[in-house]
């Protein structure tokens, strides 16, 4: 079967869970209060849109967070990707980082919050630390996996026709190593955004996360429970849209 | 003048840990614009020759020069032809065979001007905004023949660079070589499992011995083909000539003895 032909099913199955959600509540199975029915919560959000909780409207949460995460993630990025692929090219290189690397790669991106807030402190500086260090393994990881993949016959044609380190790194490495890195960002993204919203219920005074603290402390669970969709949404938007890149990517250079 | 110079050259590896001598001290010249292919069994090190020329591989003993220069890592100036082709997927026929053009500064009119020239001398027009992957394996071979021309080097190394092609591109690909290093004359290092190759590209073949590498006797090919005037004939008939047939016998027969132990 095609993916086409599979849609129905996909919609089948969110009807089912959310008629079944709405319905436990709606029948007095369990309280409207430990468990917000679809309905309360699409309400809220319509509500939150329109009405500033926490100090802003909703969507201008949203928009706060995504900025956070959208610089961090960059900054993963620009920052992992070329030492993935220096580790890729020089193997000294490689054994200083690696041991280094994989201690950090066991701390959990939340476990950075102290230090994020202490050195950065709590407006964009610290969120975006801790994003980065949810971001930067799989930049790091998948950018070095590519380089290592990528022909050596390669390299070895752009040394005796004249390119330098630099002129290998940006026109043999990289592109060679494309795919696995846009697959790499894809990981990383997801990490990115779980570690922000981690971060938010800690530090900061807007944000998503920071809607959810609020709603807690106001008891008010379809609140939170607006927020977790919002979240849950948002992170399936951006998958979807590196999920495409990938396509994109992967039909031009091929599988690896 | 790009002569090439090996002085007591000795390669040796580590294989695992115990030590493994792939050349064993060579003391060779190879004249300015001289075409020298290189014939072995395998296993005799013909390879990590050219890549110590080429600057891939550092000798552990003893030096090569180029021009009077020790070879100490790769340069534009010791271009490579790889068996695998090795042209960037990702660039198009214009930008592979300009890669190394771009390396030393060529201006956008001089870079047209090469790729024009270089694709009307293999009949290749129109392709210059293909990618490799939608060429043929000769063509593929052909522009990377190309890019190492282009930037115009002392000294154009080839390893089987036709090992990849079919019987019938390869032979038409022989007569293409001979006729670009007619009008575009290099020191070449040609290696090479084919010794009809071998003999009819080169000027002087250099047949190796292995346990360890080294240069087990040289073979005089100019003389012949110029008296009997190879060039001016097709290569299917200066195969069947018995000046070919002889020389070619000639290097058979020390490979063969090479070879002894493997049968």
């Amino acid at each position: 079967m095609s993916r086409m032909s599979l849609i129905p099913y996909s919609l089948a199955g969110l009807v089912l869970f959310f008629g079944l959600w709405q319905g436990v509540v709606s029948v007095g199975l369990v309280s409207a209060f430990v468990l917000p029915p679809p309905l309360d919560v699409i309400e809220r959000i319509w509500t939150m849109m329109n009405r500033p909780f926490a100090g802003f409207l909703l969507h201008e949460h949203l928009a706060s967070s995504f900025m956070r995460f959208f610089y961090g993630f960059a900054l993963a990025a620009t920052i992992g990707i070329p030492v993935g692929l220096m580790m890729g090219r020089f193997r000294l290189f490689e054994e200083i980082i690696t041991p280094l690397f994989e201690g950090y790669r066991y701390v959990a991106p939340l476990a950075w919050v102290p230090f994020a807030a202490l050195w950065f402190g709590t407006g964009i500086g610290g969120p975006i630390m801790v994003i980065f260090t949810g971001a930067f393994a799989p930049c790091v990881i998948n950018a070095y996996r590519g380089a290592r993949l990528v022909d050596r016959h390669l390299i070895e044609a752009a040394q005796t026709h004249g390119a330098g380190e630099f002129r290998i790194a940006r026109e043999v490495l990289l592109p060679g190593a494309l795919p696995s890195i846009v697959a790499g960002l894809r990981i990383s993204a997801g990490l990115g955004w779980q570690s922000l919203i981690g971060a938010e219920l800690i530090v900061v005074s807007s944000g998503i996360g920071y809607v959810m603290v609020q709603g807690q402390s106001n008891l008010s669970p379809s609140i939170v429970m607006s927020a977790m969709i919002v979240i849950g949404f948002t992170g399936l938007v951006i998958d979807y849209v590196l999920r495409f890149a990938e396509a994109r990517v992967r039909a031009k250079w091929g599988g690896a | 003048m790009s002569d090439i110079r090996f002085e007591g050259v000795t390669k040796v590896f580590d294989r695992g840990g115990t030590p493994f001598t792939a050349i064993g001290g060579i003391d060779f010249y190879v004249n300015d614009k001289e075409f020298i292919s290189v014939v072995g069994p395998s296993g005799c090190g013909k390879t990590t020759l050219m890549r110590m020329v080429a600057g891939l591989e550092t000798p552990t003993d003893g030096e090569v020069k180029v021009a009077g220069n020790t070879v100490r890592g790769p340069g534009p100036e010791r271009a490579v032809v790889f068996q695998q082709f090795a042209l960037f997927p990702w660039k198009t026929v214009y930008d592979n065979i300009t890669f190394g053009m771009r390396s030393k500064g060529a201006t956008k009119a001089e870079r047209d001007e090469a790729v024009a020239y270089y694709l009307k001398l293999m009949k290749m027009e129109g392709t210059e905004n293909s990618y490799p992957h939608q060429l043929s394996g000769g063509m593929q071979q052909r522009v990377a023949i190309a890019r190492s021309y282009a930037i115009d080097p002392g000294v154009l190394l080839m390893d089987e660079p036709f090992g990849a092609l079919d019987a019938q591109t390869r032979t038409i690909m022989q007569e293409e070589l001979v006729r670009l290093a007619r009008v575009n004359p290099r020191t070449v290092l040609f290696i090479t499992h084919s010794v009809e190759e071998a003999v009819y590209l080169a000027d002087r073949v250099i047949v190796m011995g292995r346990n360890p590498g080294r240069v087990r006797e040289v073979i005089e090919i100019a003389g012949m083909r110029e008296e009997e005037d190879w060039t001016s004939h097709p290569i299917d008939d200066v195969m069947e000539m018995e000046s070919f047939t002889h020389l070619r016998g000639q290097v058979w027969r020390l490979l063969r003895e090479e070879m002894g132990g493997d049968r």
